[in-house]
């Protein structure tokens, strides 16, 4: 080997990290994000579907958490066709939609999507071909991001018109969603952020999280005065015993106890979401 | 399932193992059987020895390219669940073949295995070096935060370049290394490919940027600053969670500046 280095062959540019905005959201499609791992964001993702659902709309639940996808074991699923394989193109899409226990559709990633953990121009186009056709059949589509602001999350949020961004009470929660909610509207020229505070201790407190989020932004983050930021609080999850028990018995809460309080308040944001997001049904 | 081989029934006469043994005395390794050494237990020796020959490199000792992908689908493993930062750097000497050229390739041999000396040295009991091929080695460091990349990278290069490489009787050559660095991918289980990509992508930047130098990808995050943090948590928390402070590389000089781009919507 000699000292001529050659460039690596296949380095593209995303397109986001120049700052344009790669397309036009998809209405009706919902992104569940949170910059933070671990704080809920699959678990809302398919107990809001199941609300969603019960409540007559037709909902699909897309894992677009291409590298690490567990909606699978929310779910407790063993899919044979998997989003790898539509993209692998030994599956047809209509092929990869299974119905989930809670009455509501959902293409899940699979273990094979690793390699697709990195946002080529293949697999951007492969999932605007698998979304555009997906949206027009259901009423909500709700995307289940990766945590954390890699390309991949971003692109997905991108396709999304609105953004559901899960936080907890916790410092490092709060400060990876303040650090997501800056890049979105920095790249993606967002400005309006729904939140929601999962594991609220106590009554109020996320509606006193959500305030402070927009405090720091309205003092941190330079907008256009026309253009300011909204954080819209969509409610607080309360803690409660029955989301583990959930989790643990790889049920959906809203299947066993949909009446308990963390269920109230899964049904309260649908709610929420209807009167703000959701088309009215023909 | 067939049960283990009694190992009477092991004759050794029937096994080609004259390559095996001459590779092992090679590399210095005891290839003959002791005396009363059960055949089974010989093989187990004999397999043992080639399973780490065949993660070394001969020349310098280090681990090889082979050996490095295993230690990073490890490090990715642990990664995509604990979120640890962990950096692959990529170090190449600059201007190898004019070594080569000026010095012939004994010398060449000479400089490799005094940078792979060094490079071992340098590093913590935890970090790993390999040799990735050519003049081009490996430094995988877990547990490295952000904020130290850099520093430890520059701390690689100045290393090198500090050393006198006695090549022939009144003949020391200096030598310089351009280093690419990247973190492996957090909360997503990526690949060792694409991880040695973007490291390898930095190591292009670096030579092209004129060599002798470090060029590290920057994290995917964006840092929040302590001021932004204090205004976050005031009315939250009475008490003051230091460990928090930890949490994002908001001291971290090279990324201060260029990674938060004021953010104007």
């Amino acid at each position: 080997m000699n000292d001529v280095v050659t460039p690596p062959a296949k380095q593209q540019d995303t397109g986001l990290h120049a700052g344009t905005v790669p397309l036009k959201p998809h209405g009706k499609v919902i992104a569940v994000t949170s910059g933070k791992g671990g704080v809920g964001k699959t678990f809302v993702s398919a107990n809001l579907a199941a609300a969603l659902a019960k409540r007559g709309h037709k909902v699909l639940v897309l894992d677009a958490d291409l590298g690490l996808a567990n909606l699978d074991v929310v779910l407790n699923l063993h899919p044979k066709i998997t989003l790898h394989d539509v993209f692998t193109g030994k599956a047809k899409l209509e092929d990869a939609i299974l119905q989930a226990p809670g009455g509501f559709s959902v293409v899940l990633a699979g273990s094979g999507m690793v390699e697709y953990s990195r946002l080529t121009p293949e697999v951007r186009d492969e999932f605007l071909r698998i979304m555009s056709s997906l949206v027009p059949n259901f009423d909500v589509v709700l995307l289940d991001t990766g945590a954390g602001i890699s390309d991949v999350v971003l692109f997905a949020v991108s396709l999304a018109s609105e953004v559901l961004m899960v936080a907890t009470p916790e410092p490092t929660s709060l400060t990876d969603a303040y650090a997501t909610i800056k890049v979105l509207v920095g790249q993606q020229q967002r400005q309006t952020v729904r939140v929601l505070v999962n594991q609220a201790a106590r009554v109020g407190a996320g509606q006193a999280i959500t305030h402070q989020l927009q405090q720091v932004l309205d003092r941190f983050v330079v907008t256009d005065p026309d253009r300011p930021i909204r954080l819209i609080h969509m409610g607080d999850i309360p803690i409660d015993p029955e989301v583990r028990q959930a989790i643990m018995r790889r049920q959906l809460m809203m299947q066993t106890t949909p009446g308990c309080p963390a269920g109230q308040a899964i049904t309260q944001l649908a709610i929420k979401l209807e009167e703000s997001v959701i088309p009215a049904r023909a | 399932m067939s049960s283990p081989i009694p190992p009477t029934l092991i004759d050794l006469q029937h096994l080609r193992l004259d390559d095996a043994r001459a590779l092992l005395k090679h590399a210095g390794q005891d290839s003959q059987p002791q005396p009363g050494e059960a055949p089974l237990h010989y093989l187990q020796r004999l397999i043992d020895g080639l399973s780490e020959l065949s993660l070394k490199d001969p020349l310098t000792g280090l681990g090889n390219r082979r050996y490095l992908h295993a230690a990073l689908e490890r490090a990715i493993e642990t990664v995509a669940r604990s979120g640890d930062a962990v950096l692959l750097l990529l170090i190449d000497i600059d201007h190898f073949k004019h070594i080569n050229d000026a010095h012939g390739h004994l010398a060449g041999d000479q400089v490799l295995q005094a940078v792979a000396n060094r490079l071992a040295l340098c590093v913590r009991p935890m970090d790993m070096v390999a040799r990735y091929g050519g003049e081009e080695f490996a430094l995988l460091l877990p547990n490295c935060r952000p904020a130290c990349g850099r520093t430890v990278a520059d701390r690689v290069r100045a290393a090198i370049e500090s050393l006198r490489i006695e090549v022939m009787p009144n003949t020391q050559l200096q030598v310089t290394v351009s280093i690419g660095g990247a973190y492996a991918p957090e909360w997503v289980r990526s690949t060792t490919e694409l991880w040695i990509e973007r490291a390898d992508l930095q190591l292009y930047r670096a030579k092209h940027n004129g060599r002798n130098q470090v060029m590290l990808e920057l994290p995917q995050q964006i840092s929040v600053s302590a001021e932004e943090k204090g205004l976050l948590f005031s009315h939250l928390l009475p008490l003051p969670e230091p460990e928090t402070a930890g949490q994002q590389p908001d001291a971290a000089p090279e990324t201060a500046g260029t990674q938060i781009p004021r953010v104007i919507a």
